[in-house]
């Protein structure tokens, strides 16, 4: 008896230790957040990239000094083709920074003091940023003094912001590496906003403008085509248009009843759907022409509803070279010249269809 | 900086309109409107409506205009002629109101200068579907009524090609059938319209019906049709006796005989019909069609064959067949050469603002955008100025 029990002890204690969960063994793979890629791996990655860069190069036959991204880019989508819809699902070859989201380096060093002395507040970048502008806007606020001492009139002329934005939270978070929430964004933007009102904010506009955005010009100047004239002197414009599948070119005519003729049948005869004609007399209804113009249609492929929306977007095309700017703008807003993007969707293997799945079997 | 986007405004509205628009609801909404909507009514009246309700009266000058016929008279004259839509127009509105068009005056001049002791001329109305082919035809059946003729008005030929119920074998000649519903369907309404004929014409033979029924020499002919109509089974034969006896009857000039039928290609096409052994039936085989193709062969004197095509109730052709060699087929073609097609179009401009402005005064059309110019444009283009269009697509509105 005496001789079992430290055996007996052994083993209880064993038995102790062994007994865990195996959830605990587990890796908890959400927990540990995005893969941390280490200066060493990005580096050899930058070095794998350039060699890749002037390997390619030889291949394409091309001078590997000289090889820019453009170049890389047509060299992949020459040796690689793809079908793929999806840009980004294409095979690239770009550099590691551009592939490698930006990642903040170890915020403290060896002996564990952080770098940074705002470190501990959490949202270091941004406390930091935030003294910062406010660093300007008192600088702003001293100068303004200094000249109103030496007497000097303070006038602010009115910027221009229909051009500018200021950067979005997201564009924010990306540049600061950190997240923030709504309303340390707006406070942000507030301090730049009462920063820009300042007479004297124009010493410190360089820094402004890093918070700033151009807003692209929306006009794409399209040249609208000058007006031809046929043999008997009426004027007439053609207008192409896509919809689907379907391709149709339109003759618009001036001084004109309002007939319009596709692929040499009435439009009464060619659509008997109220729906088509309805589209069709669209763009002329807009402009209030609705009887002053004749057409003549071809059309080919498609079923009849994208032969309709073919056929109106060629008629509203061809229409903008009878019509002043302003109103082809109204038509552009109005969405009557723009090409409607949708297509059919694919079919994807295990459903029925684009997006009905097969009816679900509980058993 | 963007503009109010009128041109998705301008849509119609598809409103829900019944056809239950009684008269006195109209009565009431009228007086309840103010004074000054209803002199402005009035005035431009003159524009699609005339007061001259003889149809031989009609001219040039009344081109495009309206005319209302009084609805007893309609209901002596076609018991079964209208479209289904114009009566259904007749009851909404309390009136009826035809439009005196161009290929209907063609007609009307034919017809008072043909000299009837020459054989028939047959006249073939064609055109694209819901043009007016129909309404042109009632328009001349009016006319030869107020005239005083006999009027043979067959509503469509095609009913008798189709769904028929009964078929039965016919007691008179063995190859051929009987349809007893058909029959004594239009005899009925053949009764209606020609009530005084019925009494003065006289049968020339004696017919006998049955072992027990006969009709002697010298009956008037309204006997016959009570025999058809109290004896279902020999409708199709009275029918036939009824068409013979017209014919022998009318060269002799104590009355003239318009023999109108609509949809007259059905006459040579092919029917949908089976007999019991599932062969199929062609048209010569039923005797309504068989009389019926007699009775439109130029032949005969006194009198005048106006027929129409239809594509609408047509069997085996396709829609955009629409001119008489198209849907008469080869058969037909041959059996009515020769004959004097009379084409109908599409509204003119003055005839499209006719109807509009009827329209308008009937206040069929609520939706405020339809009085205006531009409610108009869109209208005539939706329409393509096409009757049948115009009236589907001014319903809801």
């Amino acid at each position: 008896m005496t001789e079992r029990n430290p055996k007996e002890q052994e083993r209880d204690a064993t038995l102790r230790l062994i007994y865990t969960t195996t959830a605990a063994w587990r890796k908890n793979v959400a927990a540990s957040g995005p893969e941390k890629y280490t200066e060493a791996f990005i580096k050899k990655q930058i070095e794998e990239f350039d060699l890749g860069k002037r390997h390619l190069a030889n291949m394409m036959g091309e001078d590997p000094e000289t090889f820019t991204q453009e170049d890389i880019d047509r060299a992949i989508a020459y040796l690689f083709p793809s079908g793929l819809f999806d840009k980004r699902a294409r095979p690239m070859m770009k550099h590691p920074s551009e592939i490698f989201p930006e990642q903040r380096k170890i915020q403290w060093g060896e002996d564990g003091r952080p770098f940074h002395f705002l470190f501990y507040t959490g949202k270091q970048s941004y406390y930091s940023l935030m003294h910062e502008t406010y660093e300007k806007l008192l600088n702003v606020q001293k100068h303004q003094d200094q000249l109103v001492a030496q007497g000097f009139s303070l006038q602010k002329e009115k910027k221009n912001l229909v051009g500018s934005r200021w950067l979005t939270k997201t564009e924010l978070e990306g540049m600061l590496l950190e997240k923030l929430s709504d309303d340390d964004y707006s406070r942000f933007i507030r301090l730049l906003e009462k920063l820009m009102t300042l007479p004297c904010s124009d010493i410190e506009e360089n820094y402004i403008k890093k918070f700033s955005k151009e807003i692209a010009v929306q006009l794409q100047k399209v040249s609208t085509e000058p007006l031809k004239y046929d043999e008997q002197g009426v004027a007439f414009s053609t207008g192409e248009g896509v919809r689907k599948t379907s391709r149709a070119t339109a003759v618009v005519y001036d001084n004109g009843t309002g007939k319009i003729t596709v692929n040499g049948i009435d439009i009464l005869r060619y659509f008997p759907v109220l729906q088509d004609r309805e589209q069709l007399l669209f763009p002329f209804q807009f402009l209030d022409r609705v009887g002053k113009h004749d057409a003549i249609c071809t059309v080919s492929g498609g079923g009849r509803s994208s032969q309709a929306g073919a056929i109106r977007l060629a008629t509203a095309k061809a229409l903008r070279s009878f019509v002043t700017e302003t109103e082809v703008e109204f038509m552009r807003q109005a969405g009557l010249l723009t090409v409607d993007p949708r297509v059919r969707e694919r079919k994807k293997p295990g459903q029925e269809g684009a997006r009905r799945k097969f009816t679900w079997k509980k058993r | 900086m963007l503009r109010s986007v009128k041109g998705f405004i301008c849509r119609p509205l598809k409103l829900d309109h019944g056809y239950a628009l009684h008269m006195a609801a109209k009565d009431c909404f009228s007086s309840v409107v103010s004074q000054d909507v209803q002199t402005p009514a009035e005035k431009p009246r003159a524009i699609f409506y005339t007061n001259e309700s003889d149809p031989a009266q009609h001219s040039e000058q009344h081109e495009g205009r309206h005319y209302s016929i009084p609805l007893e008279e309609v209901k002596a004259v076609f018991p079964h002629g209208l479209p289904y839509r114009f009566q259904q127009q007749i009851k909404t509105f309390q009136e009826a109101c035809v439009m005196v068009r161009k290929p209907a005056l063609e007609l009307f001049t034919y017809l008072k200068n043909s000299n009837f002791a020459h054989p028939v001329v047959r006249y073939v109305i064609y055109g694209e579907r819901g043009t007016g082919k129909t309404m042109t035809l009632c328009h001349v059946v009016h006319f030869c009524a107020r005239q005083g003729w006999l009027v043979l008005h067959i509503p469509d030929a095609h009913l008798w090609v189709k769904n028929c119920k009964e078929l039965m074998q016919s007691s008179y000649n063995k190859e051929r059938l009987d349809q007893p519903l058909q029959a004594s369907f239009w005899l009925r309404n053949f009764r209606t319209t020609n009530e005084h004929f019925l009494k003065e014409i006289k049968t020339q033979q004696k017919y006998v019906w049955g072992k027990r029924d006969s009709t002697e020499q010298g009956r008037p002919l309204g006997e016959v049709v009570e025999q058809g109509l109290t004896r279902v089974k020999n409708a199709s034969d009275a029918v036939g006796v009824v068409l013979k006896e017209i014919k022998q009857q009318c060269c002799l000039g104590s009355f003239r005989v318009l023999v109108a039928v609509d949809g007259v290609n059905a006459l040579w096409g092919r029917t949908t019909l089976k007999k019991e052994d599932k062969s199929p039936v062609s048209p010569e085989e039923l005797t309504l069609v068989y009389n019926l193709r007699k009775m439109v062969m130029n032949n005969w004197s006194g009198g005048a064959v106006v027929t129409t095509l239809s594509q609408t109730g047509s069997l085996f052709k396709p829609s955009s067949a629409h001119l008489p060699h198209e849907l008469l087929g080869k058969e037909g073609f041959d059996a009515l050469d020769p004959f004097v097609p009379i084409l109908v179009p599409n509204y003119t401009e003055r005839e499209f603002e006719s109807c509009y402005h009827y329209y308008l005064h009937c206040r069929w059309l609520q939706h405020e955008k339809a009085r205006t110019e531009d409610g108009k444009e869109e209208l005539r283009f939706l329409s393509g100025c096409n009757p049948w269009q115009l009236e589907r697509l001014s319903a809801p509105l």
